[in-house]
């Protein structure tokens, strides 16, 4: 795998004012060409301002974006234009164009780039099969619905044949349903036609369901980056947990006994492994939180259990899940 | 009720006004839309900022629109006479016309443009659209259905214009209103015309939000 999408020390401020507001500092970012990359974080976290950045419809205050090794900010206005049609995106309100029949929304960027009128309306027919919509073809925007809309917007930005399609909320605005039926239709479009997509969202079961690898931006920084298993599995930084950690904060009280995590994969889910824990251990445990999530196609379970304050007990139980190979972290705060 | 003179009279005055108010029309939107796309692109919030065109050209709009009509067609007769070798005239009217529509024009051109969905443009930016392409395949068509309502309210606004066009010996029914209703007192004559330049109002205002209503596809 090479890498497709390169930030160097990136930084974006903006200025209010007199005073400038620091909406990304020393972004250091690597994205291989073929991944689904996920970027999370709160709103304001400024990932919206990253993923503008990776096609410079914002231009950063210090550092460098490459793609494919060039330095975006050394083209010329030309260059970039070029450039930006193999960098497709889109977005959380779609921004079709609304005057324009869904045809001609997919058409666009192809006029832009001086595709002949046939082969136009040839490419947008087959785009509109792939994504399900040709019965829609002269229909307007504004007589789609929610769903619909972002797949006119994946079929248009797939028009030029892009390396890269960057998702800029693009299932915020959808309801459950359709949020996993575009999520589906990016993960085809990402195995078929092998473009490197990168997600933007505040929401982890986007990250979960698709992406290969994630980063945690929080307070305009990158804290963690990783694969989404292993992210998932041991969030490193509190902004990591929070994100993982199941519902967020727990205002429910069960005393000021130890909690500790536990991650299964796909192999131990099949054992009964709490079970034989407390036959083996001997020791009671409570369970607070369970739950099983299907991550990148692979059964993945977490637990939360409560413990005794005995030491002992609490050394032996970390011993026995340590021994299977399981991940296990203790868990402060967390009732 | 008239006589055929006067009757000869009005239709000539519907003629010339009509005349008057679509040439000006066509003249001044060759000028005043052009005008209205630079100060949108312009804007320090546009697609190429350049906050000092669009600084001067602001204040340059804003004098020739704070301007009385009568005033501007006073000061401005010996352009008028530049351009049309003639002061006087329906043709001539046309010049001060334009002159006093073309800003009004770019301010109305410049509020529907930026009606424009921002999330839109960027859509189109990220795609790789140049400036001019930006314009003329986003700015405009997307802005259609605003703009034709633009339309009829510029076009309605240069026939109210053009009624004060008798000062230049321009004609008109503005300008029988004026001489035969205010100055003669002949107010059936008055009436008629005025009647006329209602019809004319209300018809040109009704096709404008048709035909905006035709190319507006935003509707579910």
């Amino acid at each position: 795998m090479s890498t497709i999408l390169r930030l160097e020390h990136l930084k974006k401020d903006y200025a209010v004012g007199k005073d400038s507001i620091t909406a990304l500092s020393d972004i250091n970012l690597e994205i291989e060409s073929g991944e689904i990359f996920g970027i999370i974080g709160a709103s304001g976290a400024g990932k919206s301002t990253l993923v503008r950045c990776l096609n410079l419809l914002e231009k950063p205050t210090e550092g460098h974006v490459y793609f494919e090794d060039r330095d975006l900010a050394k083209l010329s206005t030309k260059e970039l234009n070029v450039a930006r049609q193999s960098i497709s995106m889109i977005f959380q309100q779609f921004n079709l164009l609304m005057q324009r029949n869904v045809l001609k929304n997919v058409m666009f960027p192809m006029e832009i780039a001086k595709v002949p009128r046939e082969e136009r309306k040839k490419r947008a027919m087959e785009l509109l099969e792939l994504v399900g919509l040709s019965d829609k073809a002269k229909v307007y925007p504004a007589q789609l619905s929610g769903g619909q809309k972002q797949r006119v917007a994946i079929a248009r930005a797939l028009a030029n044949n892009p390396k890269v399609l960057l998702c800029d909320e693009a299932t915020s605005a959808l309801d459950p349903t359709t949020t996993r039926e575009v999520l589906e239709l990016l993960k085809d479009i990402n195995q078929k036609l092998g473009i490197t997509i990168v997600i933007i969202t505040h929401e982890m079961m986007v990250i979960e369901s698709i992406c290969n690898r994630v980063a945690i931006i929080a307070d305009s920084r990158i804290a963690e980056i990783g694969p989404v298993r292993e992210i998932f599995a041991k969030p490193s930084t509190q902004a990591g947990r929070k994100l993982v950690y199941p519902d967020g904060d727990r205002d429910v009280h069960f005393g000021n006994r130890r909690c500790i995590r536990i991650v299964f994969d796909g192999r131990s889910s099949f054992e009964p492994v709490i079970a034989n824990m407390i036959l083996d251990c001997k020791v009671p445990v409570n369970i607070i939180y369970a739950n099983s999530k299907n991550i990148n196609g692979t059964a993945t379970g977490e637990m939360v259990i409560q413990l005794s304050e005995d030491e002992k007990d609490y050394e032996k139980v970390f011993a026995y899940l340590k021994a299977r190979n399981l991940t296990v972290e203790e868990v402060r705060d967390y009732v | 009720m008239f006589d055929q003179i006067i009757i000869n009279m009005i239709v000539e005055g519907f003629w010339d006004s009509i005349y008057m108010t679509l040439v000006s029309t066509v003249f001044a939107y060759l000028i005043g839309l052009p005008l209205g796309i630079i100060l949108v692109v312009t804007d320090k919030d546009g697609i190429r900022p350049m906050v000092w065109l669009n600084g001067i050209l602001g204040v340059i709009i804003n004098i020739l629109r704070s301007v009385p009509f009568l005033i501007l067609l006073i000061t401005i007769i010996p352009f008028t006479r530049w351009v049309t070798g003639t002061s006087i005239g329906t043709t001539a009217t046309i010049v001060p016309l334009v002159v006093a529509a073309a800003p009004f024009i770019a301010r109305v051109v410049e509020s529907s443009l930026k009606e424009v969905d921002k999330g839109v443009i960027e859509a189109a930016q990220s795609m790789g659209t140049s400036t001019f392409q930006l314009i003329y395949k986003v700015l405009l068509p997307e802005s259609l259905p605003s703009l034709v309502v633009g339309a009829a309210l510029a076009v309605t606004t240069i026939l109210s214009y053009s009624a004060l066009a008798g000062f230049t010996g321009g004609g008109g029914l503005g300008d029988i209103a004026i001489r035969y209703g205010y100055n003669r007192y002949q107010t059936d004559i008055m009436l008629v015309t005025v009647a006329l330049l209602v019809v004319i109002v209300q018809v040109l205002q009704e096709a404008g939000m048709k035909l905006s209503k035709v190319c507006d596809k935003r509707r579910r």
